[in-house]
């Protein structure tokens, strides 16, 4: 066995991350040892629109964190256009909070190649892009040796294992911007450009990379695929909650006993994976708040979290499921810091191109840091959340909301954390 | 310009990854990989670039200046990377950040005197669950305290005052 970052937790159901402690588990031959390419073998054998309703059978939503309909997003795609068609796969993992994608590309580098050429067949597509954040140098060069292993093998190339299928897949390097998580951003950035969000439509399944028909999807979407395929799109589902299909890696931090990534089933309660997955609250502090799914998602408080953490729950809920990344936090947590660091990220990621957004997370930026360094006044608590809600929906792509949505909800949610703030300044006053 | 054999390799191979007449598409790759060699993004690098990806200089120029990994000036020999994103920040993030300043004599995007050291308070880098985290140059390390970071710069510091072997 090998040795993981984290423990995994015997409460794990493991689907894409059954290989994840073998010995090898990087290569093909551990992968093919175990299911791998039997997918693959499967999928050539069905029609693309067979491959395609067994995805949406399997009610998978998309990881990246939008979560919209797997299945859904593949039968966009206009599979008989003239074009070129692309698979591109967004590895560009920056969600704060999030640390899964890592893990599938170091540990099951051939489950994603295999997810993407399922795609491939589905789509009549024959070359993929796989961009990957520059932080993740490492694992530019891992997924560079599995694609080189794949091709060496006829797992790759052409006339894949002898199927006559073609596809061609190549690693692309980000180099530091978290805008180009953004699928239309992204896009841009592949071509060699800024990353500045496009308007949509069109959507990128109608032209998306270089103005052709792309397939976009999250790694950790792809890598759902082969288990869809090979046990089939129901067996997916049932293992989560209706509409919620399959399950997903959650990547636990902040204050638990056992931070880590762990997968889990859709709908999972929120409250027994930070007690009992992730093993509660050390020195057994009381839970102040959770951020259910990255840094863009509005913050829940604890009274909110008895709830199962699938997508429609947590829309209900006033939040999201986001990309998986669910940060704890305890009693003792200063919210105004904590407000104040999510929106030094914004000011420093945003593109810049629209203007709510840039000027909008600046402002906030300045306001939030006054307000902590002790220059704070009563009206900022409300500045706060009206100068929020003037950027919502104002942007070309959701980084904008993704900035205000969690101030708002801190702001609302734990005002008398702020208020704290300025009456402790009136007594050092005096 | 030339570079390493492996870094032409490399730049072969990806200028014959992207469809027919999209070059620019390398653009950004070949920056971040050319950078590790020049040390930064110099004017002279951005004019090879730029011919090589078939673009003005200035489309490379305007590229470099929207990427934060990407460098006008050398950093450090060894690039010190301080998360203190909020998975960080709750367990120690900004603690660990502040004991590298001092422990390193800089601040943020600054480098030693010697040129060997340089630290960056950057953003989330995909290592909440394992935090506080840094990176050293392309290197992670994980449930980082101040006393692992010391081991960390100390073991490079000793490694850089070893002689060389004969290069």
């Amino acid at each position: 066995m090998k040795t993981l970052y984290n423990e995994p937790s015997p409460l794990e159901t493991k689907v894409l991350s059954k290989r994840f402690g073998l010995e090898g588990s990087e290569t093909l031959d551990v992968y093919l040892a175990n299911d791998g390419f039997k997918a693959f073998l499967k999928a050539r054998e069905m029609s693309p629109e067979q491959i395609i309703d067994e995805v949406k059978a399997s009610a998978l939503r998309g990881r990246g964190g939008a979560g919209f309909p797997t299945g859904l997003k593949w039968s966009f795609v206009p599979r008989t256009s003239p074009k070129p068609k692309y698979i591109v796969i967004n590895g560009d993992e920056s969600e704060p909070g999030t640390c899964k994608d890592r893990l599938l590309m170091e540990y099951d580098p051939h489950q994603l190649i295999e997810g993407i050429l399922i795609a491939g067949l589905a789509m009549d597509a024959h070359k993929g892009y796989l961009y990957i954040r520059g932080e993740y140098r490492y694992l530019i060069e891992h997924m560079d040796r599995a694609i080189a292993e794949a091709y060496s093998r006829g797992y790759l190339g052409k006339n894949i294992a002898g199927t006559g299928f073609d596809f061609d897949l190549y690693t692309h390097s980000g180099a530091g911007a978290y805008e180009c998580g953004e699928e239309t951003a992204l896009l841009d950035s592949l071509e060699g450009k800024r990353g500045i969000p496009r308007m949509k439509p069109p959507f990128p399944a109608v032209a998306g990379a270089w103005a052709c028909p792309t397939l976009l999807n999250n790694v950790e979407t792809f890598s759902a695929v082969p288990a869809i395929l090979r046990d089939g799109g129901a067996a997916f589902a049932a293992l989560g909650t209706p509409k919620n299909g399959g399950t997903r890696l959650v990547c636990i931090s902040g204050h638990v006993n056992k931070p880590g990534v762990y997968e889990l089933p859709l709908g999972y309660p929120m409250l027994k994976a930070i007690y009992e997955v992730a093993g509660g609250i050390p020195g057994g502090k009381k839970l102040k708040a959770v951020v259910p799914g990255g840094s863009s998602c509005p913050i829940l408080k604890a009274d909110e979290c008895d709830i199962p953490m699938d997508y429609d729950t947590l829309a209900k809920a006033g939040s999201m499921l986001g990309s998986g990344g669910m940060v704890v936090l305890d009693e003792t947590t200063d919210m105004v810091k904590f407000a104040l660091r999510i929106m030094r990220f914004y000011a420093h990621e945003s593109c810049g191109w629209c203007i709510p957004c840039r000027e909008g997370t600046t402002w906030l930026r300045k306001i939030l840091q006054r307000f902590h360094d002790g220059g704070g006044r009563r009206e900022d608590i409300a500045l706060l959340g009206e100068l929020s809600k003037n950027m919502l929906g104002r942007t070309f792509c959701a980084l904008g909301d993704a900035a205000a949505m969690p101030t708002i909800s801190i702001v609302e949610k734990f005002a008398e954390d702020f208020e704290k703030r300025l009456a402790s300044l009136m007594v050092a006053a005096g | 310009m030339t570079f390493s054999p492996q870094l032409e390799e490399r730049f072969a191979k990806m200028l014959a990854a992207y469809p027919e007449g999209r070059k620019r598409s390398a653009v950004v790759p070949m920056l971040i990989y050319a950078q590790d060699e020049t040390r930064a993004i110099t004017p002279e690098l951005i004019e090879e670039v730029a011919r090589r990806c078939e673009v003005a200089p200035l489309q490379v120029d305007e590229v470099v200046g929207y990427y934060s990994m990407l460098h006008r000036q050398p950093l450090g020999k060894y690039h010190v990377q301080v998360c203190t994103n909020i998975s960080c920040l709750l367990v120690g993030g900004e603690e660990l950040y502040e004991h590298a300043k001092k422990k390193l004599g800089i601040g943020h995007k600054e480098v030693t005197a010697d040129g060997q050291f340089s630290l960056e308070e950057v953003e989330c880098m995909g290592a909440c669950s394992w935090a506080p985290a840094v990176e050293i140059n392309y290197d992670f390390h994980h449930h980082v305290t101040p006393e692992k970071l010391d081991q960390l710069i100390d073991a490079l510091r000793k490694a850089q005052s070893m002689p060389h072997d004969g290069q």
